[in-house]
């Protein structure tokens, strides 16, 4: 604080110390301390606010852990999240490194550029792309009837199939693009040294590359888990009614049921769950904060 | 065939099937905007028409939408570089221990799934009296496009030479100049950058702003809720226009990409 003081002046040091505070409180550890403590309140008419109903609770919480359906929901949440979590791992990291360490830095540049354009569609239109493709008189299987795999039409939209497919589509790049990062941080000397001292390709990659690219395969991994547990919009669009989300659980709350003190605590199981996920990321692939966050 | 061109295909091969895989979608889903028919399709292909772009133009709602994007996304631009430009500097200068902490706090937004930034963003401010509207969908938005903001703005801040602000100082420059001609000159390029990706998050975004919108529309909202409520094809026609949009965006990013990299090789030339 002192070097920000005797480089920029007390007053200019006081205004981005404040524009900091502002955010750093008001908009993102006040607020979460908010939902915490409504998560612990309950949903009470106007005139009841501060009587002797007005009390601090676990309610809201035995409602959900009361509820078979809504706990099936969220173990069904974090099993497909990590299903698409190990998708899209298993697809990327090939291409990550065949555009770090295989192509022509010229041919990666363009090959990005391409990348742009469904990186900045936004992912509702994205599910929405899938949404088209696999409905039942979608292009998919007029495709497969047309060259005769199948006889008629598949229901594709039911179960977790679909929002699986929306998932992994909607949020590969998140995966990609870090680990490509962080391969492409590797010094390429290492791997031809490993390749002339005999290693073969699987134990190159095994020994060299992968422990070289933690820290950007756990981004990948944090993110889009993050992003799959708490996706609206591509469980909105390719769910059924045998495969629901846990945002769509909240959405209840918030929206139809109006109960925002059992939404709040049903967004912050959530919140856990993300916590949680991080922490072991962090301790199984043994990385810092600093490296997932780049 | 040996074994090194068996290679060079397999990866050629590989690529390319992935390049298909992230583009065709978005080509049915685009193409289905030109073709005839009730239900948005490409197949089977009855002709094409441009009555799904009328009927797109005629809709107040989607304008209405689009007016209250751009508005979002400009005032989260307009708030989110300066605080994440500001929280990048202050990083830069606290001890270590502090500079951890601070840390995890301005990245855990981008950790944080939307719908808990915007139900929390929601009722911290419903405490105050604001009620839900698009300036919460500003706010909750900020949250966690300024720490993206940051990032960049701190990476940047690596390769600068603090000797120079030293110089600066001791030559008997102000602190405001120390900022306005040495920092914030070496910055720029991450600022651009950091507004750019500021207003295509706040474009893109859906979670938060579902939580904290209220009544209005954004694009994303009105698109959400389109697709919901009876599907026509006026929403293919839409997001062609939008992949359009993009395209020309990311053609004109790269060209003027590739202008700065050359002008800069030349003036390292230049030095030599």
């Amino acid at each position: 604080m002192q070097e920000l003081i005797r480089r920029y002046g007390i007053s200019l040091s006081v205004i981005m110390a404040a524009m900091t505070a502002f955010w750093l409180l008001a908009l993102v550890v006040i607020p979460n301390l908010v939902l915490f403590k409504f998560s612990f309140r309950l949903y009470l008419p106007v005139d009841q606010l501060g009587g002797p109903n007005d009390v601090y609770t676990l309610k809201n919480y035995i409602t959900f852990f009361d509820s078979p359906i809504h706990i099936n929901v969220f173990f069904a949440t974090i099993m497909y999240s990590s299903i698409v979590t190990i998708i899209c791992l298993i697809v990327t990291y090939p291409i990550a490194y065949m555009l770090a360490k295989v192509l022509k830095p010229t041919d990666t540049a363009t090959f990005f550029l391409v990348l742009l354009i469904p990186l900045w569609v936004s992912e509702i239109l994205r599910s929405f792309a899938w949404f088209i493709i696999l409905s039942a008189q979608g292009p998919l299987n007029a495709f497969l009837v047309g060259i005769g795999l199948i006889e008629k039409p598949i229901r594709w939209i039911t179960g977790f199939q679909a929002v699986v497919v929306g998932l992994v589509y909607a949020y590969i790049l998140f995966m990609l693009l870090p680990i490509y990062n962080a391969i492409q941080a590797l010094d390429t000397n290492q791997i031809e040294a490993s390749q002339d001292l005999g290693a073969s390709t699987w134990r190159t990659h095994w020994r060299v590359v992968i422990p070289h690219s933690k820290p950007g395969i756990a981004s990948g991994c944090v993110m889009v888990f993050m992003l799959c547990a708490g996706s609206v919009v591509v469980p909105s669009t390719l769910a059924s009614t045998n495969s629901r989300w846990f945002t769509e659980i909240i959405q209840q709350w918030m929206f139809e049921g109006l109960d925002w003190n059992v939404g709040s605590a049903y967004a912050f199981l959530l919140l856990v769950l993300c916590i949680v996920f991080v922490s072991l990321v962090m301790r199984v692939l043994n990385v810092r904060l600093v490296d997932i966050a780049k | 065939m040996n074994s090194q061109t068996f290679a060079k295909i397999t990866v050629r091969v590989y690529l390319g099937l992935f390049i298909v895989y992230m583009l065709l979608p978005l080509a049915i889903m685009g193409g289905a905007g030109l073709n005839n028919t009730r239900f948005p399709s490409v197949y089977p292909w009855v002709g094409i028409t441009d009555r799904w772009f009328i009927d797109l133009w005629n809709d107040q709602r989607m304008w209405g939408s689009i007016r209250n994007t751009t508005w979002v996304a400009l005032a989260v631009v307009m708030i989110s570089v300066p605080i994440g430009t500001a929280a990048a500097i202050l990083l830069n200068s606290v001890k270590p221990k502090l500079r951890s902490v601070l840390y995890g706090f301005m990245v855990a937004p981008i950790l944080t799934p939307g719908a808990v930034i915007g139900i929390s963003t929601l009722l911290f401010w419903n405490s105050f009296g604001v009620s839900a509207g698009l300036y919460l969908s500003v706010l909750g938005q900020v949250s966690f496009v300024a720490a993206y903001v940051m990032l960049m703005v701190l990476a940047r801040l690596q390769s600068f030479d603090p000797a120079l602000e030293e110089a600066a100082l001791d030559l008997g420059a102000t602190h405001g100049q120390v900022i306005r001609r040495i920092l914030v000159p070496h910055l720029y390029p991450a600022i651009i950058a950091g507004a750019v990706i500021a207003f295509f998050q706040s474009v893109e975004n859906f979670n938060v702003t579902l939580f904290t919108r209220g009544n209005s529309d954004t694009l994303t909202v009105y698109v959400g809720s389109k697709i919901r409520s009876g599907i026509t094809p006026t929403i293919n026609a839409l997001a062609l226009l939008l992949i359009i949009v993009t395209v020309i965006c990311a053609v004109i990013y790269e060209v003027l990409r590739r202008r700065a990299e050359k002008r800069a090789a030349a003036l390292v030339a230049a030095e030599d």
